[in-house]
């Protein structure tokens, strides 16, 4: 298998940790994982994006022009990256800061209303976990299981009480798909 | 140590302390920063010394003092600070002083942008200081790679008694992957010639020295500096080499776009076009050898660079005229893209252009 997938958003968003959430949990379940973020002169506010590979062989190029899915967390994102979507390929829209419709027909788009399933579950900054979610039970690219053990190891001490709510952020990410 | 997800930057960092660097001195730099953050923040804690100097040539002399005195010593830049450090750089060899140095390469020339870019080949692999001299210099393709790299060129530096250069793109500093990166292992000092302070018990005066104004002197310097660059150049030759023995093109490429290369590989299998790669790791000694193994029948060699081409003038020395020699780059920080890579692949195998 052969998963690349681009997350872009707003700084601030959580946008690469989400990235880095998708490789920790392929990492974990034994595939080969790239994480390549964008990194330029950027402005607080601006948008920021990564790459990620995950893989059963050998990963070539990191950096990705194209994906076989998209989490597009803002709007600038969705104007910069649905192009980048291989035909037949996935787009993650939150629809919660994005009130545009996507104007490709040829992949398969999902539209997240992140930031509000996170609101009501208590956890107002975990929009970036809610998509997440549903991206994992989308593609299979990695399971839920990994996803909530790797927050259970994320978080400990002190933060050890925002397990729950990004575990609960998630599974509704996954059940709204 | 278990294999974890870490940044190139964190790797090397992580492997210089585990390869018992006993100082790290240096200038913070986009896209090598993460480096000297995470020295700053793990060397103490092995009671190492980190020490952050007011400018890259002052590290490079730092350096250079710490080297003579015995220590086992590491500096990291990005591109502009190498340039700076290139001083130092020359008298450490002339001192015959072991450090290493890292560059973690970015757009140029001047001071440029701080995307990954390969402009600094000429100035890693060819001596960039003034006099005669070259060092080896070691690329990295994977994070992997980079802490693997890192822990050897403490033992050639040392070996050699001459400055080991690890050349990675901004690229290679920043992405991450799985890297098992090597148990810690305490730095026992064995360098008689230092200036270490032993002089009364070993009863003669060490000297650190980078000038030597008589002719004669200065010749059989330079003699045996040429002569370790000989044995480095038969002993640590590194390369990955694939598909070349039927390939119909080849294609030559170092670090990050070595691996947009191996996705036109599997494009080109893909459509039954014989393609192959090779793939230097070590720049100096650039791997010659890897060139005989190519197909006598192979129609183009092609240097794939972020560079406007300059490990290409390596390659065409390595074929002699056996084969031409195609060039495929980008500059500004601009990604190598495998389908346009593939695109100069058939255009070059099909005979248009």
């Amino acid at each position: 298998m052969l998963e690349q997938v681009i997350v872009a958003g707003f700084g601030g968003q959580g946008v690469l940790r989400v990235g880095q959430m998708i490789a920790y949990a392929g990492f974990s379940e034994g595939k080969e994982v790239t994480w390549a973020p964008s990194y330029g002169p950027e402005m607080r506010g601006g948008t920021a994006n990564c790459s990620v590979v995950v893989s059963d062989s050998e990963i070539g190029s990191a950096q990705l022009l194209e994906a076989d899915s998209v989490i597009a967390m803002n709007l600038p994102s969705l104007h910069k990256f649905e192009s980048a979507v291989l035909k037949g390929g996935k787009l993650f829209i939150n629809s919660s800061v994005i009130k545009e419709k996507a104007t490709r027909t040829d992949i398969s788009v999902y539209y997240i209303d992140a930031n509000t399933v996170a609101e009501k579950i208590g956890n107002a900054k975990g929009g970036n976990m809610v998509i997440l979610g549903a991206y994992a039970k989308v593609t299979g690219t990695v399971s839920l299981d990994s996803l909530y053990e790797l927050v259970k190891k994320t978080f400990t001490g002190d933060k050890a009480k925002f397990v729950d709510s990004n575990i609960a952020c998630i599974k509704a990410g996954a059940e709204l798909v | 140590m278990a294999k974890k997800l870490m940044k190139g930057n964190e790797a090397i960092a992580q492997a210089a302390i585990n390869a018992g660097a006993t100082h790290f001195f240096g200038y913070p730099i986009t896209p090598q920063s993460e480096l000297i953050e995470f020295m700053a923040r793990e060397m103490p804690k092995v009671g190492a010394c980190f020490l952050q100097a007011e400018s890259e040539v002052a590290a490079s002399y730092m350096v250079y003092g710490a080297a003579g005195a015995g220590a086992r010593v590491i500096t990291s830049t990005s591109s502009p600070g190498l340039a700076l450090k290139q001083e130092g750089l020359t008298y450490m060899v002339s001192a015959e002083l072991p450090a290493v140095i890292v560059n973690i390469s970015r757009g140029g020339p001047g001071l440029g942008n701080i995307l990954p870019q390969q402009g600094d080949y000429f100035m890693c692999t060819r001596g960039g200081g003034n006099g005669d001299y070259y060092h080896p210099c070691f690329a990295p393709a994977s994070v992997q790679e980079c802490a693997d790299l890192i822990v050897e060129a403490f033992d050639i530096a040392d070996e050699y008694r001459m400055p080991v250069l690890v050349l990675g793109d901004g690229m290679i500093g920043q992405m991450m992957e799985p890297v098992e990166i090597p148990e810690y292992k305490k730095y026992v000092p064995n360098k008689p010639w230092a200036a270490d302070g032993n002089h009364i018990a070993r009863g003669v005066h060490n000297r650190i020295n980078a000038m030597d104004l008589a002719a004669d002197v200065l010749e059989a310097k330079n003699n045996k500096i040429q002569a370790k660059l000989k044995e480095i150049s038969e002993k640590y030759v590194k390369y990955e080499s694939i598909d070349v023995e039927d390939a119909d093109l080849v294609l030559v490429a170092y670090g990050t776009p070595s691996r947009a290369c191996k996705n036109v590989l599997k494009k080109a299998k893909e459509e039954g076009l014989k393609v192959g790669l090779i793939r230097p790791i070590s720049l100096y000694p650039f791997p010659k050898v890897a060139f005989d193994k190519i197909n006598p029948k192979c129609k183009a060699i092609l240097a794939v660079e972020q560079s406007c081409g300059q490990m290409i003038e390596d390659v065409r020395l390595s074929v002699l005229g056996k084969y031409p020699v195609e060039f495929f780059g980008r500059t500004g920080g601009n990604p190598i893209i495998p389908e346009q890579v593939f695109e100069k692949v058939k255009n070059i195998l099909g005979g248009t252009k």
